[in-house]
């Protein structure tokens, strides 16, 4: 039993924080995050040809580096600890994602390369304007003919829904319901019959769009593994992206916690600095032993979706993935939102400001927390499999 | 990382499970998932039988070395035995404070002579020990201690003896053990952690006085305990250097068995959950969030404790070392109370007259010691803020 990062994910996590505190400082999340892509493309491209952190658990037959969930863990905890403005998430979290478990070979090796390579931008769309993260979330319908299929319906809530190259889309059969009827496909953003408008967000960080199908005509191999019955599938790209984004939270809920330290030892009031205070130092403990048990969360829920992503990996551990990324969503999003509503507290009046950082924290922990179901809905996620 | 076993664990695991299966049952039967914390008052002749029992089959003090008359257990192998142990109803064991605390201790500081003398008798089961730290002007500041020791001469035939005279208090299993290791000042007018000493006393002596306390349970696993003149047999370390072995002991406080307590949360939360799923509460959806919190919460746990067990930089200040007994202190306390939400009214409702408490009001109950025994919630927060996080040491009055 070895729970702690090897020497090479200990690099990986140290250069990418190198990297990071230089290029995403809080002047170019604030310059990206008011554009409506939302992401400053040179630095995309650079992270893509300098970094290659888009193909990090891409196989390497498909051009990838071939490195496993816990180190793409490890830069995603880096990038939601300085709130790394870009289509990452989006890409590989739920693009690359949804091609490596329901993509066919040939949509393996037509999409994965592009984007190993190229920095291709890709997302998941699953989810209909009823706000629910479950199989009812896919409102989308399809029909089949000969030549192909027909789609139409809107998504909304899709991460950078119009700005990706590439779209994984879920539609059901039309009048099927729950978790039958249910299909994934692939096709370029710009097909035909595809409208994409960008929805302003409270979280500025993360951007959102809204995408309307209308008689989308997709040939027959446009369809992703198990037509029809595909909810196995979207179930597992979500729970995966569940563990993505708890990393991310963790990072998150680590840099609020760190900055409050280092401003609360500066801050002095009645003559002494506030840390020296114990009602501070009580919450900041408490804030530590949140991001202490998250990471705890996090990284176990990574190693279970590695076995869960390897050919060859443990059956019987990959099962746990529903259970460990329902846990790590739920602890991190809550650890998440106290410390960055913690750390408003802490800063006094300039937390409440535009110009302190802190709400850039705040908002986007209570995005994340929405997005894929807050603390309460995977709670109960839980508490069925312990009860019913 | 790598979250599995070896093989060679594995054949460890089976080896102590069938152990375990062969041994406890018959005459032990009853006392299975009986003792520990909460329950410490119960069958402690029968508890006594099966710590020689243990020690017969070679399973105490597992992870000391083989020199010191353990198995020289690696950590993987400890963490399986106590995950065994208390799967398999493993009733508390009476002899921890010497195993955990005491041996250990003895074993690092002591000299050869002291660890031929006093650890052969607690790898066998036959001496247990309790601790004497708290006083009742030093609780959390422990330093406070005011018990005193003075060197006389003239005792064990002219080679002389330390002579304690003082009052501890809460001392757990006092009524039961064998010996006690006690801080006191050996440098009169010395102040705080400075002039301290580490001795070794045997309780059955005339002048110590053992006096139990009945806790809010009605029933008394701790004691006050009156040292007058009392003899003390040996001083680990030297007179003045106490504070340093004391607070090495609080260092193997933590560690291995803490997954074996897990286990037995775990059999605890099993039964809330059991009870929710007969009486009904697991159809309301604030009880079905709150167990599903304590599921969540019981996991996380063991995974810091996976982390915190395979952290070999064996750095002290390791986070996850820091937040663990805050974790399970608070975790275990809102246990307490989510046992009693489910039972409902039946809640109330005792095993027999007068006062004689389920285990479940028992374990209720004694969560609420868990926040203040072993460092309380808000010693342990100011810990985590200075040491972890590097923010200003409290003032010392
Ligand atoms: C069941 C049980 C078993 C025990 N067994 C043993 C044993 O075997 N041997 C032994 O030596 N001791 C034992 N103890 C004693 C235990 O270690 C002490 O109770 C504990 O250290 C707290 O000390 P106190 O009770 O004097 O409380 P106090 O120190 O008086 O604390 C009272 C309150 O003040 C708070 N407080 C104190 N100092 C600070 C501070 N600096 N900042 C903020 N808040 C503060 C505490 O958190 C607490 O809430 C046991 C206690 C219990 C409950």
């Amino acid at each position: 039993m070895e729970f702690v990062f090897t020497e090479e994910q200990e690099m990986i996590r140290e250069s990418a924080a190198g990297f990071l505190s230089d290029v995403s400082n809080s002047e170019a999340i604030r310059t990206a995050m008011v554009t409506e892509s939302g992401y400053d493309a040179d630095l995309w491209q650079r992270i893509c040809a300098e970094m290659y952190w888009q193909a990090i658990h891409i196989p390497e037959e498909y051009g990838g580096m071939g490195l496993g969930y816990v180190e793409l863990a490890a830069l995603l905890e880096q990038m939601g600890k300085h709130l790394l403005c870009s289509p990452y998430f989006s890409t590989v979290c739920l693009g690359v994602n949804a091609i490596l478990i329901a993509g066919t070979e040939q949509q393996k090796q037509q999409w994965l390369p592009k984007i190993a390579e190229k920095g291709l931008t890709a997302t998941l769309a699953y989810t209909g304007t009823n706000g629910r993260w479950d199989a009812s979330a896919v409102e989308a319908t399809y029909t089949a003919n000969d030549k192909g299929y027909i789609l139409n319906g809107r998504l909304r809530f899709v991460p950078d829904g119009h700005t990706a190259e590439l779209l994984v889309v879920a539609a059901r059969v039309e009048g099927s319901s729950g978790e039958e009827g249910i299909s994934l496909f692939v096709l370029p953003s710009n097909t035909s019959g595809i409208s994409r408008q960008w929805l302003a967000t409270m979280d500025q960080t993360r951007k959102q769009a809204e995408i309307v199908l209308s008689d989308v005509v997709l040939s027959a191999d446009a369809v992703m593994e198990n037509a029809e019955k595909a909810w196995p599938q979207l179930a597992t790209i979500i729970q995966l992206a569940q563990v993505s984004i708890a990393a991310e939270q963790l990072g998150g809920a680590e840099q609020a916690l760190d900055m409050a330290v280092a401003y609360t030892q500066e801050r002095e009031q009645f003559g002494r600095t506030i840390a020296s205070y114990q009602a501070i130092k009580h919450k900041a403990a408490d804030m530590l032993l949140k991001v202490e048990v998250s990471r705890s969360a996090v990284y176990y829920a990574a190693c279970v979706a590695q076995e869960c992503l390897a050919e060859d990996g443990d059956k019987e551990f990959a099962a746990e993935l529903m259970e460990a990324s329902s846990m790590a969503k739920a602890y991190c999003s809550d650890t998440f939102f106290f410390n960055a509503g913690t750390s408003i507290q802490l800063f006094g009046g300039v937390g409440f400001t535009w110009e302190y950082d802190c709400h850039l924290y705040f908002k986007r922990a209570k995005s994340t927390e929405t997005f894929l179901g807050n603390s309460s809905y995977h709670r109960e996620l839980i508490a069925a499999c312990l009860l019913d | 990382m790598r979250l599995k076993f070896s093989e060679a664990d594995e054949k460890f695991r089976a080896e102590i499970a069938a152990w375990l299966k062969e041994n406890l049952g018959g005459e032990f039967e009853k006392i299975r998932f009986r003792g520990g914390p909460g329950d410490e008052h119960m069958y402690s002749s029968e508890r006594l039988a099966w710590e020689k029992k243990l020690a017969e089959g070679g399973w105490t003090c597992i992870g000391w070395p083989l020199e010191a008359g353990g198995r020289g257990a690696s950590i993987e192998q400890q963490v399986i035995f106590h995950e065994e142990y208390a799967r398999a109803g493993g009733p508390g064991r009476m002899g921890h404070i010497g195993e955990g605390l005491a041996g250990p201790t003895i074993n690092a500081f002591g000299t050869e002579e002291q660890k031929k003398k006093y650890l052969p008798a607690i790898v066998s089961g036959s001496e247990l020990w309790c601790q004497g730290y708290s006083e009742p002007s030093a609780g959390s500041d422990m330093a406070n201690v005011k018990t005193k020791a003075v060197w006389d001469e003239s005792l064990a035939d002219g080679a002389g003896r330390w002579k304690i005279s003082g009052q501890k208090v809460w001392t757990s299993l006092a009524h039961e053990a064998d010996w006690c290791f006690v801080i006191a000042r050996s440098e009169p007018e010395s102040k705080r952690h400075k002039g301290l000493g580490f001795f070794l006393v045997k309780m059955d002596q005339p002048g110590v006085e053992v006096r139990p306390i009945e806790q809010l349970t009605g029933t008394s696993e701790f004691n006050e305990v009156f040292f007058d003149d009392a003899v003390a047999e040996d001083i680990i370390g030297a007179p003045g250097e106490g504070w340093k072995v004391a607070m090495a002991l609080l260092g193997f406080e933590r560690g291995v068995s803490t997954l074996g307590q897990q286990m037995l949360f775990q059999n605890e939360l099993s039964q809330i959950i059991a009870i929710a799923k007969e009486n009904g509460a697991s159809r309301d959806p604030v009880l079905r969030q709150r167990i599903a919190e304590a599921h969540t919460g019981l996991r996380l746990m063991r995974y810091n404790a996976m982390r915190m067990l395979s952290d070999t930089s064996g750095d002290s200040v390791d986070k996850s070392v820091l937040v663990y007994k805050l974790h399970w202190a608070s975790w275990h306390r809102n246990l307490g109370k989510l046992a009693m939400d489910v039972l409902g009214p039946e809640s109330e409702i005792c095993e027999q007259a007068p006062y004689d408490l389920t285990r479940l009001q028992s374990m209720y109950l004694f969560t609420r010691s868990d926040t203040i025994y072993g460092g309380t919630n808000q010693i342990q927060r100011n810990i985590i803020a200075e040491r972890g996080l590097g923010m200003p040491r409290e003032a010392k009055g």
